[in-house]
């Protein structure tokens, strides 16, 4: 986080411990450790003068405490699982393609063995194949190393393929969450609905993408009420006057919208492009 | 419609540097980006170029647009070989070929208002002032941009992704291109702005005369906008044809893993293993035969001493694979 952003409330506890403006000395003992992060475009997170395995061995040292003569057996050990030549360690960042910077932002993070992985928009900027390389191997770690996964993405079919559960975000609120499959298949909140029709299936027949007229809100100043409102075909006049609670349904599907029990017949009316016409 | 682009066994071959050995032997390696393409696009017509990193989709277009000269082969456009254009011809040639860029966020001078870049082109190719504000008014028009008086005098970082993307769209098309290339022209873009931009590129080309060039890796993307797609695979096309029958009946079997490939906003339960090996090989060396024969999942003796030739599988449809059966 920026220097000069706080944690305005609000908590955050991992693992029983409360790391909300924890100071930094209880966050290193966090980071890296137990949980890791696996930047946006891994390809510009790397240092590109210094040897990749060099910069493995800086987390592994300083972190980990490894003995330096451990160093080359675990980066050896990291780069196979996921899915690199292991003699590739002593190559720099530009030797690598996209694909294969994202696996080794990917073995950094896991360098330390962390129980949480938090990893931002991580196929964003690769090619399709490489996309669905990638996020195989993902997938694969998760459930080897009985690893916990956050993905930050704009991109639902991410979701759709790697994700358990997901929660959707509109203007700095949860505006819905639950199993992928009950958000993706019934959306209840108006803004998951508008994602869903913006996004092109091959699967299914070319049909016209229905994009959200409008945009995000300037957050110096949200509008009041639900913030989607502005936007959101299916606004009444009470939605810019009350914020709507998140309500959690017994299936574990929660949203934040006032007209949340018309979800089936909004649905229905969602799919009609005129509806989202600005 | 008459023809507008035909582009014939194209090349571009970028000299690497040698090895000792390589001196010795006399051999001059080279990144061949591009080894042997040909097609023609008719005029309204838009195509797509499909492929991985590295398979010679941008060079194809930046051939196109005569910002590099090819190694050989040439470019025709309005059956005027570009490679000869110079002087005032080049500069018309210019007027009527223009680059949508990838990242909007890069593409505008952040020191430019919005009026001063959308008048920049209209500087260079000399449109009388009294023009530009007209000319300006309507161009944001064609790209829906509203409130024009309150953009214009905006610089790049007051503008959302969306709107500077439609300005970098407004300003290609303010000279009254007769085609346009679009390099990944919304892959820096969010969800919901990716849909409204492929609308509008894909009602400008209904409302124009207009012929584009969509470059993507994206196949669900490159089909919103393109009637048809050119599959391309280390410097090669390997099937061309109409874009709907390449997304239901693809018949290479690249173009069969690029589809597998194709994230879907489902939660499916099983979507199979990808039907291809390993990564791009080293376009220094391509493979031998056929180059897609060391990741083919049906690859066959023959794949790899028998370069396949591009031939017609159906009306207007082209594949290069020895195992397509040829109509």
């Amino acid at each position: 986080m920026s220097r000069s952003a706080r944690v305005a409330g609000g908590s955050i506890r991992f693992e029983g411990k409360e790391i909300a403006g924890a100071p930094p000395s209880v966050m290193q003992e966090i980071l890296w450790r137990r949980m890791a992060f696996v930047p946006q475009s891994a390809m510009n997170a790397l240092d590109p003068v210094y040897r990749v395995g060099k910069q493995i061995e800086e987390v592994l040292v300083h972190r980990g405490n490894y003995r330096r003569e451990d160093v080359p057996k675990r980066i050896a050990e990291l780069f196979e699982m996921v899915g690199l030549n292991p003699k590739r360690q002593n190559d720099y960042p530009h030797q690598f393609s996209g694909g294969m910077r994202q696996r080794v932002g990917i073995a950094l993070a896991l360098a330390l063995n962390p129980a949480l992985m938090i990893a931002d928009e991580p196929v964003t900027a690769l090619d399709v194949i490489v996309q669905r390389q990638v996020l195989d191997t993902l997938k694969d770690l998760q459930r080897r190393l009985n690893l916990s996964v956050i993905i930050v993405t704009h991109d639902i079919s991410v979701v759709a393929y790697v994700c358990d559960r997901v929660v959707v975000m509109y203007a700095g609120e949860v505006v819905e969450s639950g199993k992928v499959k009950d958000v993706l298949e019934q959306p209840v909140h108006p803004y998951t609905m508008g994602l869903t029709n913006a996004f092109p299936d091959l699967g299914r027949a070319a049909g016209t993408l229905v994009p959200i007229a409008g945009s995000p809100p300037d957050l110096r100043d949200p509008p009041p009420g639900c913030r989607f409102a502005p936007r959101c075909p299916f606004a009444e006049p009470r939605c810019a006057q009350t914020s709507p609670p998140l309500v959690t349904d017994e299936k574990g599907h929660a949203a934040a919208c006032l007209r949340a029990n018309e979800a089936p017949m909004l649905r229905e009316q969602a799919r009609d492009p005129a509806r989202w016409a600005a | 419609m008459g023809r507008l682009i035909t582009v014939d066994d194209l090349k571009k071959h970028y000299p690497v540097s040698r090895s000792l050995k390589e001196m010795v032997n006399g051999e001059r390696p080279a990144v061949r980006a591009l080894d042997g393409v040909s097609f023609e696009l008719e005029e309204r017509e838009s195509i797509g170029l499909l492929g991985e990193s590295g398979c010679g989709k941008t060079t194809t277009g930046r051939l196109i647009l005569k910002l590099e000269e090819p190694t050989s082969g040439s470019v025709t456009v309005d059956g005027q070989p570009i490679a000869r254009l110079k002087g005032k011809a080049l500069k018309e040639f210019r007027k009527q070929a223009q680059l949508v860029f990838q990242n909007p966020f890069d593409a505008l001078n952040p020191r430019l208002t919005m009026e001063q870049s959308l008048s920049e082109p209209l500087i260079n190719a000399g449109a009388p002032k009294a023009e530009f504000s007209d000319r300006i008014a309507a161009v944001m028009k064609q790209a829906r941009l509203p409130r024009i008086k309150e953009v214009l005098p905006k610089y790049p970082h007051q503008l959302s992704g969306g709107q500077l993307q439609r300005i970098v769209l407004a300003r290609a098309l303010i000279l009254g291109p007769r085609f346009i290339v679009a390099d990944e022209p919304v892959s820096m873009l969010d969800v919901s702005v990716r849909a409204d931009i492929l609308n509008l590129m894909r009602d400008i080309q209904r409302e124009s005369s207009l012929s584009a060039i969509y470059i993507s890796h994206d196949l669900a993307l490159v089909r919103y906008v393109a009637k048809r797609t050119l599959v391309m695979y280390l410097g090669r096309i390997v099937e061309d044809g109409p874009t709907e029958e390449i997304v239901l009946r693809p018949q290479h079997p690249y173009t069969k893993a690029l589809i597998a490939a194709v994230p879907v906003p489902r939660v499916d339960q099983d979507r199979g293993p990808l039907p291809i090996k390993g990564n791009v090989p080293d376009a220094r060396r391509p493979p031998s035969g056929c180059r897609f024969h060391d990741r083919c999942p049906i690859a066959i003796a023959r794949c790899s001493v028998e370069d396949p030739a591009l031939l017609p599988s159906a009306p207007g449809h082209r594949v290069a694979c020895h195992l397509v059966a040829k109509a």
